[in-house]
């Protein structure tokens, strides 16, 4: 069934999209460095997986701006532009646990 | 633009939903079974042969890694200076195998890449559609004269974590206070830019909390070299009597060691110590070069989107043996690249063309206990290399509260963990 509705969406733009965001969007597959996947990884750097997508937005490009503090994530926030960030945090926010 | 995109993200969620499992993609446009060979099970290809499986669970994925229990080299600084067990540095393969990956512990003997296949030590051939090669550096035994691998056994490299980490611990536990501790700083390129001057910061940490008469000299084949200054300032601060660097230009450049002398030789003059830890010159780890995959400066060469070796046919080449433009050779950046590498791998099974990456690396460097500082970049693919994504990127601030560097070494220590368990589960 699953199959079936997929083959209808592939007909469409927005399918031929959601082919291409089964894996993960540019840059995605490298927060899990630090973002720890599995939830029994003790560190301070706080899981994505499953998160609100507009709150990862709103860290993201207030770490880009600098207006928030950070250690790491300002620089690493300067590389991505709103709608990357927009597609990583989607694609985060998709996965279940 | 934003009809497109809410769509898209409405229907992320669902195939989330109804794929029902974490960060398993549906077998739907990379459905395509194949086999893949994986040789090396470091942060690289044991990270590749995982996101593989999780990829495409239809693959066929098989890791070839000569030793059972990884012993990993990041925070191995922390072990030479007694402030860590070896054994917090060792993964075993357990999880791996778990997510359906085939392992053999065997070392790789050769590589066809005509015939696309493998030939083990013990002669036993293995097919392959496409062959990832994540084999780490090897030392060049033959680039400074007198340092041999029988060597190393009176100057330990320690740039391969395990026996030689916890050799040069000991060597570092019986000399005696006031002994003179030598250590040499190989040339760009090498594994772990950073490496050396963290290593050389935790032994200073060491001499000053426990030998405190002793004092450590970094002879060095360059004169610039990563998080420089953040390195400097902290060593002026911290170890001002404990550290000091040679730079090339002040004759810092090893040109030949003596191992039973525990001497090693500059342009400038000779220093012999009580200990002494040479970083010597390395390559890719040797089935590169078997492969084909290696060239003239014993390195890998490879175009920046699938990590395709520009060499050989059907070959990827990931990590530390790779030349991978503007990204440094660190575990971070194998890891990212090996899920690169693996979407990009289901693609081409698939017979469509792989995504443009966007890769990130970061870099700790531990100084002392509750001090840690670090490099951060993020690459894109231009001109048939990774670059800096400009604007991006860069080291710690040069002038931080104490706050800030704690702050830093706490993210540390989680981001091993989160390496650890994100590679080996």
């Amino acid at each position: 069934m699953i199959r079936a509705a997929l083959s209808a969406l592939l007909l469409t733009g927005a399918g031929a999209a959601l082919a291409q965001s089964a894996e993960a969007p540019p840059g995605a597959a490298a927060c899990s460095g630090c973002h720890a996947i599995s939830k029994s990884v003790e560190t301070p750097a706080p899981r994505l997986l499953g998160r609100e997508p507009a709150d990862v937005v709103a860290a993201m490009l207030a770490f880009k701006s600098g207006a928030r503090p950070a250690t790491i994530m300002d620089r690493i926030a300067k590389g991505f532009n709103e709608d990357e960030i927009r597609a990583i945090a989607a694609w985060y926010g998709a996965q279940k646990d | 633009m934003t009809d497109r995109r809410t769509s898209r993200r409405d229907a992320l969620k669902w195939l989330g939903g109804a794929a029902g499992s974490a960060l398993a993609a549906p077998a739907l446009a990379q459905g395509a079974a194949g086999t893949v060979i994986v040789i090396g099970g470091g942060f690289g290809g044991a990270g590749c042969a995982r996101a593989l499986k999780k990829l495409n669970p239809a693959l066929s994925v098989t890791l070839i890694e000569a030793n059972a229990v990884f012993t990993a080299c990041p925070f191995s600084n922390g072990v030479i200076a007694g402030l860590r067990d070896l054994k917090e540095q060792q993964f075993g393969y357990e999880g791996i195998a778990r997510d359906g990956v085939k392992m053999i512990f065997q070392a790789a003997a050769g590589v066809d890449p005509q015939a696309r296949n493998v030939t083990l030590a013990d002669g036993t051939r293995l097919a392959y559609d496409r062959l990832v090669l994540s084999p780490g550096i090897d030392l060049r035994w033959d680039a400074l004269p007198g340092y041999t691998e029988a060597a190393s056994e009176r100057m330990p490299h320690a740039w391969k974590a395990g026996a030689q980490t916890l050799l040069l611990r000991r060597q570092l536990e019986s000399m005696e206070d006031g002994g003179l501790v030598v250590m040499s700083a190989p040339a760009n390129p090498f594994r772990c830019p950073p490496g050396p001057y963290e290593r050389a910061s935790l032994i200073a940490y060491y001499l000053k909390t426990k030998k405190p008469k002793s004092k450590l000299i970094v002879l060095d084949a360059k004169d610039a070299f990563s998080k420089q200054r953040l390195f400097q300032n902290a060593w002026k601060e911290l170890y001002p009597a404990h550290l000091e660097w040679v730079s090339l230009s002040a004759g810092g450049k090893v040109t030949a060691a003596d191992a039973a002398g525990l001497t090693l030789t500059t342009d400038f003059g000779s220093h012999k110590g009580a200990v002494v830890n040479v970083i010597p010159p390395q390559k890719a780890g040797a089935i590169a070069a078997l492969a084909g995959a290696a060239d003239r400066t014993g390195w890998c060469p490879v175009e920046p989107v699938a990590f395709t070796s520009t060499l050989q046919p059907g070959i990827h080449v990931i990590g530390d043996a790779a030349v991978m433009g503007a990204m440094p050779k660190s575990a971070f950046s194998a890891n990212a690249q090996a899920k690169v590498c693996a979407a990009a791998i289901v693609r081409l099974l698939a017979g469509t063309a792989p995504a443009e990456p966007r890769l990130i690396n970061t870099c700790y460097s531990v100084v002392a206990p509750d001090y840690g500082i670090t490099v951060a970049g993020v690459y894109k693919p231009n001109n048939g290399v990774l670059v800096d994504v400009e604007g991006a990127g860069g080291v710690s601030p040069l002038e931080a509260p104490a706050s800030t560097r704690a702050q830093e070494a706490a993210y540390a220590e989680g981001w091993f963990k989160t390496i650890g368990a994100e590679t080996f589960g």
